[in-house]
This record gives C-alpha cells, structure tokens and sequence, in this order.
C-alpha cells in the first residue's frame, strides 16, 4: 500500500491513520513548538502554539487530522510571529522570573522564548497577585506560571484517577486550583509520584528541597535548543492508548 | 549626630549637591550646605535607592533565596549568593559542609574577591589615583587609563577576568550563578576546569603583587597627604579565624575600638544582633548600624578591606601576609581612607594566593556534595564580601516559606563611616573655598575608597550625568554646573 503524505513547508510528511498533523510530523522528526501537548495524552489545543496554515486556514496542528494531500505551512514569518506573540502574552500573563526560577534551563516556555527569539515582553505585564501553595509537604506549588495548560488536571484525573486539579473563573480570571475544602494541596492525598507531578511543563508544580541542584551547563535545555529534542515530543506507537482514551 | 550632619539654621544655606556620585556601583548623592562666606554647615551622602529584597522574599520558597538575593548586585551577587547559602545551610541543618563543598565555595569567594577588587581600583579608582584628584577631567576615566597606562589596565583587566572565569567554573555563570544550594554545591570541578584555571593562576599571583606595589606606591609618593585626606578615627569589625587569620569566608565577629583595644572577638554571628543595631535617619534609605554596647552616637564603624587587614592577626597566605606586614608598618596607613586602596590590592593578592592552592586541592574535585540534618526554622549566613562584613539573615515557617529576612550590607556598616569621611574632606577642602569640579571631585574620592556599592545595583558603564547646582539662601541660583554623559562640564 502507498504511504500517505502531505506537504508540510515543502517536504512530504507521512503519517499513519489518526495522527494529527503535529504527530506526524514530530514523528517525521520536524519540531513543532508546543506547550499543552504531550505524547502520553490526548490533543488539548488550548495554548494555541502548534498553530499552522492548512490548506490556507490558520489552525492548531495538534488538533486537525492529517489527511492525505494537504498543504500546511509552519516555518514562515507569519506563523513565527504568532506564536511569539502568544509566548509574550504568555509572558506577560504570569509572573514568569526566569532568573530566580529553579524550573531555568528545564522550562518548556522559556525554551520556546529562546527558540522563537522573544526578546522582550512586548507587553504590559499584569503582575498578577498569585500566592504560593507550600502547604504539601512533599510539592510546592507556584501559581505564578501557570499558562493553563491543564496538564495536570488531565493527568489527575486521567491516569492518577485523583481530580487533584481544576480550572476556576471565567476568561482571565480563568486561573488552577486545588480540588479541596481549604484549596490547600496539604489538604489532598496528592503524591510526588503522581503522573500529574510530572507533567508541568513551567515552573509551577515542583518537587520541594531540590531547586538548583543541577548545575547550569547540566539542564536540560543547556546544551541543545528544544527543536533538538524532538525525539522527546515524538508520539507514543498508535497501539498503545494514551491517557484518556475511551475504552 | 556628629558634627556637620545637621545644620543649625538649614534654611538660610545654599545647597550644594553631587547628584549622583560617579565611578560607584548604585546610586547616591552628596549634600554640602554652605553659607555666603562657602563656609560649610552640612554633609549628607544620602542613598536615594530602595531595594526592597526583605520584602519580595517573603512567602518565597527558601531554595530559591540563594538565586533571588544575589539579583542585588551585579559586582558581587556571589558574595549575596554564598551569604545567603550558608544562611539556609542553617535551616537545613547543614552543620558541616562537605570538604569538596567548603572548598568550591571558598574557590568562588576568592574569585568573587579577585575580580572585584580588580575592577574597583583599575577601573573606578586609578584615574584618580594615577592622574590626581583634580586633573583634567575629560582624562580622568578608565578611558583615560587605557591611553596613559596601558600594560596596567590591560593587567586589570584581565585579573577581573580571571575571577570572572573561577566564578563561572563554580557556579555556572559569570554573574548570577546556581552553584552554592542549601547545605552544598551542585558541582565540583572537573580536571578540565582545573587545568584551564590552573594554566593562569601563577600569573594572576604575579600581577596581584605589582598591584600591591603600585598602590603603595601611590600612596607613599605623599605619605603625609594620603594619611591626612579624610582621615577619621572609627571602630572596626570583620571576621576572623578561630585561629586568628584573615577568613573571608566564615570565622567569628572581632571588633576594635578606634584606639585598638578588642571589643570582642570570635563572636557567633548567628546572634549578631546581641552586638549589632542599626539605626534610621530620616533622610537616607540606608541604616545606620552601630555595635550595641556603644551606642547609636558613638558605637559607629568601619568594615572592608582595611578593617580586615588591620583586624586579623596574619593573611596565611605567605605573599600577603609579607604585605600586611609592610602595610601596618607605614606609619597611619592601616587608619587612612586612602589605606583602603592598598589594603584591597592585599587582599586581591590573598584571593590570587587562595585560587592557585584551592586549585591544587584535590577536594574540589570530589563527588560529595550537599549534606543535611535536622531542621531549623532561623539561619544567619556572614561572609567577608569585597567591600565588607555582610550578613543575611533568615526565618523560614513549617512549610518551608521565608517569613522574614534581614540583610546588612557591607555598605550598610559604612554608612556612617562614609559620612565621616566626606564631612572631613569638606573641612579640609572645600570650607572657605570656591567650588569647583576639581573640589567635589575630592568628595567622590573620599567615597570612592570604600567602594561603595549604594544599591547593590548593577555597575553603569560611562561616566553618569552629573548636576551641581549653587542657590543662594533666598532661593536665587547663583551657579550651575552640568557634566554630560560625555564628560564635559558646562557652565550655565
């Protein structure tokens, strides 16, 4: 049987039934840009970065089909510059402090700000009062940069069967909170081992105690540009079911 | 209040100022307020900045703290760093650091200390130095010191490098590293490193001491004038070892009233405010600390590198202390604010000294890295920065939140003393006299020698604009000098 393609910037990508168009092509080993994505869990396509132009229409990559014959558009000026100025509103949004932060140099965002070349904010900034959750004795949580991903909302309630996490408030005042009484996550039988202590991809779900043990030069994206690490990104093989598929 | 701080009759005084003061790290200015005869009733150097670093880092996680405070500074954020890190070694219950860590940590101090001091006298301080207080202005730059003296400056530089490149092998970064977390380092350094740093370390010990020859050596062609140039009598305090020496690292608080006498030595500092209390005054942001059982009129002191020289007991290192020896040999020195130059090039020597037998240490090298053990809820960390004793000190809840934090700069200690310096420079120089460039010029030095770092800002490149403005005691300008950006002064 022929391979089916499509034509991704000028090079024909192949893909298996059901993968969407930034499986396929992370599969291809082409990197696209992505913060609520990952392999192990179904398209969510809310942070809006895997945006591409397919078949002439602007839409998130992680979402759309691949279908047999398309042409999509990803590394072009106007697709760069849309997902800089989603990574500034990002930015400007949280208080996102890179330089005090211990998620530097591990950070998915501030790795896309490098890859993108976001040299300034742009933005006003909304300094949002956010206060940190230390009440676990094992977790610290730093609202400050959370993007919404839902990550860990998926994964609590997905694979760790806990719904630890949640989204309140509307629009902008959207923002996570902790499934408790006292909204302390203390208060929950949350675990470091959980999934959903693994998966954020900022700085706001942390292991307490080990902040800056590894040494600048050792972090993850150091040595290499995030787009090095699509091996990473790559989708798990289409047998195995990812976290939330129906039975 | 001392003489000259607050004028009788403020209001029928002309106001002179110096805003800001050049050539420092941060921003301040300085105020004379003069009568109709230029007679001088008031001297303030007022620190206008606000830092704010007690505050914000309330509710942060106390890992962060290292990395956050050193954000203070740009000259010396390893000396905030490791102050900060031996603090929440506290809370860890770190009792004991593991050799490989003390050692890597020592290392980063003394590359801290190296470049540091390397850049404070080549860059800031040498054009006052090498062309005198009041020479020709548009020379008087470190530009000017390249095009006049330029195998010097480029040995300066290079020094400032050279600690540059020990800091960056230890803590990952040139500024603003992550190699000191509580209870340890996250690294050590591999042969590599060693070696690299190892190939110039003799040389850094070579040039460090024809550093120490030319400060001397500045200073000696006028012994007299460089003892008298805002000479004052103050206390003193620094660190030391248990066993006496120069520790720039950690040790016991050992302070000096201004006749010599010890007014204690070996003090735990993780209770130093049983000796120390720091005062406000209304028109500086800056404390004034002064030791307890003195007094807020007279229990002011010095700190910094000629506290620390005259303090110890011996450098163990063999150069330096050669030096230290010759250095409170000439008579007055060791009390003379122009001494802080020469005691500064000492200790760049002992820093020079350290770097080349820490890298021969094979503990640097070692795997063990952080240790713990119970912890505290209080942690007080105190290093001997560049400029000073600086203490950092914190308090840290069950969730392992800061509550409170405290920090003493090394400038802090110097406030007063700073004060005392340009109100005798004032007397000396300016009282009587027209003003002139060349006159407030000798107000800046006076700071200058303290190496002050106002804000524990980040260090401006260029000459910064400067203001003097002279109004009559009805309000009526009478003169006014500005200097751009260029360095030229113009007269309106």
């Amino acid at each position: 049987m022929n391979e089916q393609t499509f034509n991704l910037d000028g090079q024909e990508i192949p893909f298996a039934a059901g993968q969407s168009v930034m499986q396929a092509a992370l599969a291809a080993g082409v990197f696209v840009p992505h913060l609520c994505y990952h392999p192990e869990f179904r398209p969510h396509g809310s942070c809006k970065l895997c945006t591409m132009k397919i078949n002439g229409r602007p839409a998130t990559s992680c979402t759309t089909p691949a279908a047999a014959g398309m042409e999509v558009e990803s590394d072009t000026p106007e697709i760069l510059d849309t997902r800089r100025i989603l990574l500034q509103m990002l930015l400007v949004e949280g208080n996102h402090f890179c330089p005090s932060c211990e998620k530097s140099g591990h950070c998915k965002l501030q790795a896309l700000g490098y890859e993108l070349g976001v040299m300034s904010p742009h933005f006003n900034h909304f300094y949002p009062d956010r206060p940190v959750d230390a009440s676990h004795p094992d977790v610290l949580l730093d609202f400050n940069r959370c993007i919404l991903c839902e990550l860990c909302i998926r994964a609590s309630a997905e694979v760790d069967g806990k719904n630890v996490f949640a989204l309140s408030g509307r629009g902008i005042k959207k923002h996570l909170i902790v499934n408790a009484e006292s909204g302390k996550l203390g208060d929950t039988d949350f675990a470091l081992t959980d999934k959903a202590a693994q998966v954020c991809p900022v700085g706001v779900i942390l292991p307490k105690h080990k902040g800056f043990a590894v040494p600048i030069g050792q972090r993850r994206f150091d040595a290499e540009p995030i787009s090095a690490h699509v091996e990473e990104f790559k989708p798990i093989a289409a047998a195995a079911p990812r976290a939330g598929d129906k039975p | 209040m001392t003489d000259l701080e607050t004028a009788a009759h403020p209001e029928q005084l002309r106001r002179v100022a110096i805003d800001p003061v050049t050539r420092v790290e941060g921003h301040g200015k300085v105020t004379l307020l003069l009568d109709e005869d230029n007679k001088v009733h008031q001297v303030r150097l007022h620190i206008v900045e606000f830092r704010g670093f007690e505050k914000f880092i309330q509710g942060r996680p106390y890992w962060e703290v290292p990395v956050m405070v050193q954000r203070l500074c740009g000259i010396c954020p390893v000396s905030h760093h490791l102050a900060a890190a031996k603090a929440l070694d506290m809370i860890v219950g770190a009792t004991r650091l593991t050799p490989t860590a003390d050692k890597i940590r020592r290392l980063m101090h003394y590359g801290q200390i190296l470049q540091s001091h390397a850049l404070h006298f080549f860059h800031l301080a040498s054009p006052d130095l090498l062309f005198g207080f009041d020479s020709e202005l548009a020379k008087r730059n470190v530009v000017g010191v390249i095009a006049a003296y330029p195998e010097t400056a480029k040995k300066g530089v290079l020094l400032r490098k050279y600690g540059q490149e020990v800091i960056r092998v230890t803590a990952g970064k040139r500024v603003h590293g992550t190699g000191a977390i509580p209870g340890g380092v996250n690294k050590s350094l591999s042969a590599d490193e060693r070696d690299a740093l190892l190939k110039d370390a003799y040389q850094m010990v070579t040039w460090s001491r024809e550093a120490v020859a030319l400060a001397r050596q500045l200073f000696e062609r006028d012994a007299a004038f460089s003892n008298a140039f805002g000479r004052f009598d103050a206390h003193s305090m620094s660190l030391v070892g248990t066993d006496g020496a120069m520790d720039l690292y950690h040790g016991g608080l050992r302070a000096r009233a201004m006749g010599g006498e010890i007014l204690f030595d070996h003090f735990d500092y993780t209770r130093y405010w049983d000796v120390i209390v720091e005062d406000v005054k209304p028109w500086s942001y800056m404390k004034f600390p002064f030791l307890r059982e003195l007094g807020p009129e007279h229990g002011w002191y010095r700190v910094g590198p000629l506290t620390r020289v005259a303090n110890c007991d011996f450098i163990p290192t063999p150069l330096a202390d050669k030096e230290r020896t010759d250095f409170l040999a000439s008579p007055g020195a060791a009390g003379a604010t122009l001494g802080y130059h020469w005691a500064r090039m000492i200790e760049m020597l002992h820093a020079a000294e350290a770097i080349r037998d820490l890298l021969h240490d094979d503990d640097i090298a070692g795997a063990d890295l952080v240790v713990g053990g119970e912890r505290a809820g209080r942690g007080v960390g105190v290093i001997e920065a560049p400029r000073g004793t600086l203490i950092h000190h914190y308090r840290v809840d069950e969730h392992d939140q800061v509550i409170r934090a405290n920090l003493i700069v090394s400038t802090t200690h110097n406030n007063q003393a700073m004060n005392e310096a340009i109100r005798q420079v004032a007397r000396q120089y300016l009282d009587g006299r027209e003003v002139t460039e060349g006159l407030l010029n000798h107000i800046e030095v006076a700071i200058r020698a303290f190496d002050p770092c106002l804000s524990c800002a980040t260090h401006a490149l260029g000459r910064m604009p400067l203001e003097v403005a002279i109004v009559s005691h009805d309000g009526t300008p009478v003169d006014r000098m500005t200097r751009g950006t260029d360095g030229r002064c113009t007269r309106e």
